[in-house]
């Protein structure tokens, strides 16, 4: 720490950070564009000028950019002397910019006219030519338009240095300087949303978002969690006239940062679907047709199910698994998976209890300085730790850097040192993956092998910890380089997760983990689970280990199914079988789908959106979502549906119920909790329309719709978040329009926010003793082509395929074979394939699979993994016609080498 | 007693001055008009029904920028921005509550483009509250209303239908991105 003057004010600030970041913590306004956070400085935007003086009889000073300076002790400094050349750089920087902003998606939350409105450059003077730009095709997600840049190289630095996204550059030089692909096209990469709140100005908008477009002040919003994947990023959805209409970052330091992954952002629009269920339906037996019931009949027909078993979901809150559980009691309670799936999960929660290892936060990934990941496809699965370890990787170049006594900050300089010295990440996976461009190491294996290979590494670094046979002289080099690097390393980290279906990998990740640990200091280790509240559906099963295969061969009659259709989570065989032996099924889900339509009762429940709740994310993390906006009075939250108790209520019951849960009550406030007697508004305080929205109705303006969850309100009326942001929906700051704001909430700039939560972790690992899991050899299929799994990220979650944006960059179910096998089953690129108890499927050729093994892709259209034995047969199918669906241009991966047909479909 | 006396008089002395000039009155011209046989005069800047006005090439100007709505202090516009195939920003629905509206302008202040003003028709008045709820339909004109060259589209730098990057006022040819010359 250190003591400045700026402006006659004494501030003490830290040295190791730039001067601007230091001014902002301390709730000055300084105007900047190229600096980012998450980013560090280039000094390119000279928006942050500042006046330094040498000593304290110099009177004229020096300009300085505050982003590219370290604070002296002692030092004075001056951001109002330099208010001139302020105004003067944004008047250059505003010449050719457009007249947009009424017509701009960026508009009332644009950096760039809080900047300019900041600076003071109130009236163009310049009336000369403007420069004009063409604009790009990017894909379903994000929209371009390129007169509007302000040539702050944020996106590129961003898109290539940040995501490692390949197809995006800066083009062309200094006024005619470009930003976009090489050639039109969908953006690569899966982080590409972010660039829509990194760049500072219009350029790059949320292309679904501006085909129902509302202004930031009249969007409803609420602390939400995206329920998409395992890692639980924080989010802020908006709502508008009854739809949905965006989701955006919501900070959190110790989980998303500043960034999420593109199927969180653009994959919510499932809400606002036709295949919506907006209203519950009854039958008596399965061959009537479903008659309208209200939400009375429902809920009675519902509660008067005696006697029958309830199947809970990893994708549905805490609180509603919960109330289920209370509903038809934990002996008639399944987890809504299969028991190998719940097993895992169970597996995960125990080696988190009991290793001597740290569950790595997002953070402490990016903090990681080796790294393996055994079988997991972490883009594809969870997409934001694979953004977080593409980070880890620059930790060498830091090295470096704070070798030579560089700055943390200093971006540019620190690329320059480190050029292509990376911190090792050793990948082991049946496929190339995303990832490998910034790999050490990528060695191609089957789950089995790279348990084999992890159980070596383990042994290798502590000789205690049980080895295994069988290893080939290439994985033994392997294991010796890997266990070399993590010894060598400060922070090493070990992922793995389910996506292989494999308990020896995960295993074999926690005997890593655990023969790396060293008294007090812990290697991290991060698991991967599939869905938004696995974790929480396995806590749940703490005591039984009753899963599908259970439930269907239960005696009862009667079941109730949680947002769960068993036929993705099943073979369709199995789940024919229990649902015709079920006498009265209800299914209580927010979309239709099979399962569903099998029902003699279907309740309407609202979706992440609608509802508020609980989920617990891969690191056992608790968060804590708040409804939206409020649906038609015909859809009910699932705990509403369940329980006669309040949301508090039921969450406080599943506190006391749950071991490990007891934390969970002091994720809010508390449902009493008033900002100045007000509940905290979803509305800002410059919501507009108020009394005209629903006057085609009605012109009488009806009472404020409540929420019986407490907290916050459906309304305008209250405090916003500025004053106290306990419940952070939204960021705001006088002259601050934009995101940016958010350092405004921040304890310091970059750090953790002021007062709002970042979810508790339910599993607090003290574990301090070693203890090994021993090798157990899993009973390899028999067949053909040993059968891996293949995710997308867009497309293999259910609920976010239903999203039109999302089904754009999806495609079919397919499988994935070497050259070889190609070959030999003389496949022709027209082809399809017959899988064994599956029908017919469209294939690509990627080189990196092993010949004799196939990936089948999980959860896309055509195709049920589930179905699948371990190995199954293949065949070439005759007269097959590739379906509609399919599209294999949105299979983005580095190893494809024939394009099968539909390439150009 | 005198007093009191003094006071009567008085009293009663400037009821017959009343009177007096009511009786007068008679005389003098008169300032009322006989509303609604005889409309009074508004100037063109008087604040009273709002319109929605085209662009001189005849499209609807509104391109629905929200501006009017939330500087409306009464909350009394909604409405929803859509966009043609060419890109063209306009309102899918545009709606007042007149019944809310306290005619105050502002909405007109804040709009970019003019195409929300005031006009001098002040007859607003109807049987039914529902009545005074206006749709873009009943509010859209043919013409420009008070301002008769201004053409938003024109000048921003957004493409539309009719007008390519470059095209507005003050552009230059859009630039070559594979060229590295000035
Ligand atoms: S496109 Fe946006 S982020 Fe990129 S240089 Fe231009 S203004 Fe900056
Ligand atoms: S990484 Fe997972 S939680 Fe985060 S935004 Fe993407 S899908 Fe949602
Ligand atoms: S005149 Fe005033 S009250 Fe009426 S719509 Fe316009 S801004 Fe609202
Ligand atoms: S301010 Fe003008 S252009 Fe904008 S929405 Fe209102 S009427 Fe339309
Ligand atoms: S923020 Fe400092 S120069 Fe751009």
């Amino acid at each position: 720490m250190v003591k400045i003057t700026v402006d006659g004010k004494v501030l003490e600030v830290d040295e190791n950070n730039n001067l601007l970041e230091e001014v902002l913590s301390h709730g000055e306004d300084l105007p900047y564009f190229c600096w980012h956070p998450s980013m560090g400085s280039v000094g390119s935007c000279r928006q942050c000028a500042v006046i330094e003086y040498a000593d304290d009889e110099d009177t004229r000073g020096r300009l300085n950019m505050a982003c590219m300076t370290s604070p002296r002790d002692g030092a004075r400094y001056s951001i109002e002397k330099a208010a001139q050349f302020r105004a003067q750089a944004i008047e250059s920087i505003m010449i050719n910019h457009p007249h947009d902003c009424p017509v701009c998606e960026e508009g009332g939350e644009c950096h760039l006219q809080d900047m300019t409105v900041m600076s003071g450059h109130n009236y163009r003077r310049y009336d000369g030519k403007k420069k004009t730009h063409t604009n790009q095709y990017l894909g379903p997600f994000i929209g371009h338009e390129m007169n509007r840049c302000i040539t702050c190289y944020r996106c590129v630095r961003y898109y290539k240095d940040y995501a490692g996204g390949t197809d995006f550059g800066p083009q062309a030089s200094h006024d005619n300087t470009y930003f976009g692909r090489w050639q039109e096209g969908p953006l690569e990469s899966e982080f590409s949303g972010n660039l829509a709140e990194v760049c500072p100005t219009g350029v790059f908008t949320d292309k679904p978002f501006s085909k129902h477009y509302v202004r930031k002040w009249d969007l409803q919003t609420a602390p939400s969690i995206c329920a998409s994947c395992s890692v639980g990023c924080n989010t802020n959805p908006g709502e508008r006239y009854g739809t949905l209409r965006r989701v955006v970052n919501r900070f959190n330091d110790e989980v998303n940062g500043y960034f999420i992954c593109d199927r969180g952002r653009f994959g919510t629009g499932y809400v606002n679907s036709d295949e919506r269920i907006i209203v519950s339906m009854t039958r008596d037996s399965r061959d009537d047709n479903p008659v309208l019931a209200s939400p009375e009949e429902a809920r009675t027909s519902l509660h008067s199910m005696m006697g029958a078993i309830g199947i809970g979901s990893p994708r549905a809150s805490l609180e509603a698994n919960f109330a289920l559980r209370e509903l038809v009691g934990p002996d008639n309670f399944y987890a809504g998976v299969s028991s190998a799936e719940l097993g895992m999960y169970k597996q995960i929660l125990d080696i988190y209890r009991t290793k001597p290892v740290k569950v790595a936060r997002i953070k402490d990934i990016e903090a990681s300085d080796a790294v393996v990941i055994l079988g997991e496809d972490v883009t594809n699965t969870a997409a934001r730790l694979a953004l977080a370890m593409r980070q880890s990787v620059k930790n060498e170049g830091r090295k470096m850097a704070r070798d030579m006594k560089f700055p943390d900050w200093h971006d540019a300089a620190i690329r320059q040192l480190a050029m292509d010295c990376k911190s090792p990440l050793f990948i082991l996976s049946p496929y190339a993956t995303r990832l490998d461009d910034v790999a050490a190491q990528v060695h191609i294996a089957s789950a089995e092998e790279s348990a084999k290979i992890g159980y070596a590494i383990a042994t290798a670094i502590d000789g205690n910890a049980p080895g295994v046979t069988g290893l080939s002289k290439e994985s033994q080099a392997l294991v010796k380089t890997i266990a070399e690097a993590l010894k060598g390393a400060e922070q090493p980290l070990i992922v793995s997760g389910t996506g292989s279906m494999s308990p020896a990998l995960i295993n074999a990740a926690a005997n890593i983990a655990t023969a790396l640990s060293d008294g007090e200091k812990k290697a991290n280790l991060a698991l991967v689970v599939p869905e938004a509240n696995s974790l929480g559906l396995a806590m749940l099963m703490e005591e039984s280990d009753r899963a599908l295969e259970q439930a269907f061969a239960c005696e009862e009659t009667h079941a109730i199914v949680l947002e769960n259709d068993l036929y993705r989570r099943a073979p369709s065989a199995d789940v024919d079988a229990f649902i015709n032996k079920m006498e009265g099924l209800a299914v209580l889900d927010s979309m239709k789908h099979k399962t569903g339509e099998a029902a003699n009762l279907v309740l309407a429940s609202g979706t992440f959106a609608e509802t508020s709740g609980t989920f617990v994310n891969y690191e056992t993390r608790a968060q804590h979502f708040y409804s939206v906006f409020k649906p038609v009075d015909s859809i009910q939250s699932s705990v509403k549906w369940l329980s006669d108790k309040p949301l508090a209520e039921v969450t406080a019951d599943c506190a006391k119920e749950i071991e490990g849960c007891a934390a969970i009550v002091g994720l809010t406030p508390g449902a009493d909790f008033t900002v100045a007697g007000m509940r905290v508004p979803r509305q800002q305080h410059r919501y507009s329309g108020r009394t005209a929205m629903r006057a085609d109705v009605d012109v009488h303006e009806p009472k404020q719709e409540q929420d019986e969850d407490g907290i916050m309100s459906y309304s305008m009326e209250g405090v916003p978040a500025t004053r106290d942001s306990t419940v952070f929906n939204t960021a705001w700051s006088g002259g601050w329009n934009s995101n940016q704001s958010v350092f405004k909430f921040q304890s310091h700039t970059g750090g953790p926010l002021k007062q709002a939560g970042h979810g508790i972790c339910l599993i607090e690992n003290i574990a301090s003793e070693k203890t090994y899991n021993e090798f157990e050899k899993a009973e390899s299929a028999k067949g053909d082509y040993q059968v891996f799994p293949l995710y997308h990220l867009f497309g293999s979650d259910e609920l976010t395929a239903k999203t039109p944006a999302i089904q754009e960059k999806a495609t079919s179910g397919y499988i994935a074979l070497n050259e070889a096998d190609v070959a030999k089953l003389g496949l022709q690129a027209s082809d399809g394939v017959a899988v064994e108890n599956n029908g017919s499927v469209p294939y690509i050729v990627r080189s990196s699979i092993q010949p004799g093994t196939v990936g089948v892709s999980v959860g896309l259209e055509g195709l049920n993994f589930r179905n699948l034995p371990g190995a199954v047969s293949l065949q070439k199918a005759e007269g097959w016609t590739s379906p509609g669906s399919w599209n294999a241009a949105n299979i983005i991966i580095s190893d494809k080498s024939v394009a099968a047909e539909g390439e150009t479909a | 007693m005198l007093k009191g006396l003094v006071h009567q008089v008085k009293i009663i002395w400037t009821q017959i001055v009343s009177l007096w000039l009511v009786f007068l009155h008679l005389f003098h011209k008169a300032d009322t008009v006989e509303y609604p046989e005889v409309k009074p005069h508004t100037f063109p800047r008087w604040r009273g029904r709002i319109i929605l006005t085209r662009d001189p090439d005849g499209e609807e100007r509104c391109v629905a920028c929200n501006l009017c709505a939330v500087a409306c202090p009464v909350d009394c516009i909604a409405l929803q921005k859509t966009e043609d195939e060419d890109g063209r920003w306009y309102p899918e629905f545009f709606r007042i509550n007149f019944s809310r509206c306290i005619m105050c302008g502002f909405c007109e202040e804040a709009c970019p483009t003019h195409a929300i003003q005031l006009t001098p028709d002040f007859e607003m008045a109807e049987y039914v509250r529902q009545d005074m709820v206006w749709e873009k339909e009943h509010m859209l004109i043919d013409g420009t209303g008070k301002y008769h060259d201004y053409n938003f589209y024109r000048v921003a730098g957004k493409a539309i239908g009719g007008k390519d990057k470059g095209e507005a006022r003050n552009e230059l040819p859009p630039t070559d991105r594979r060229s590295l010359l000035p």
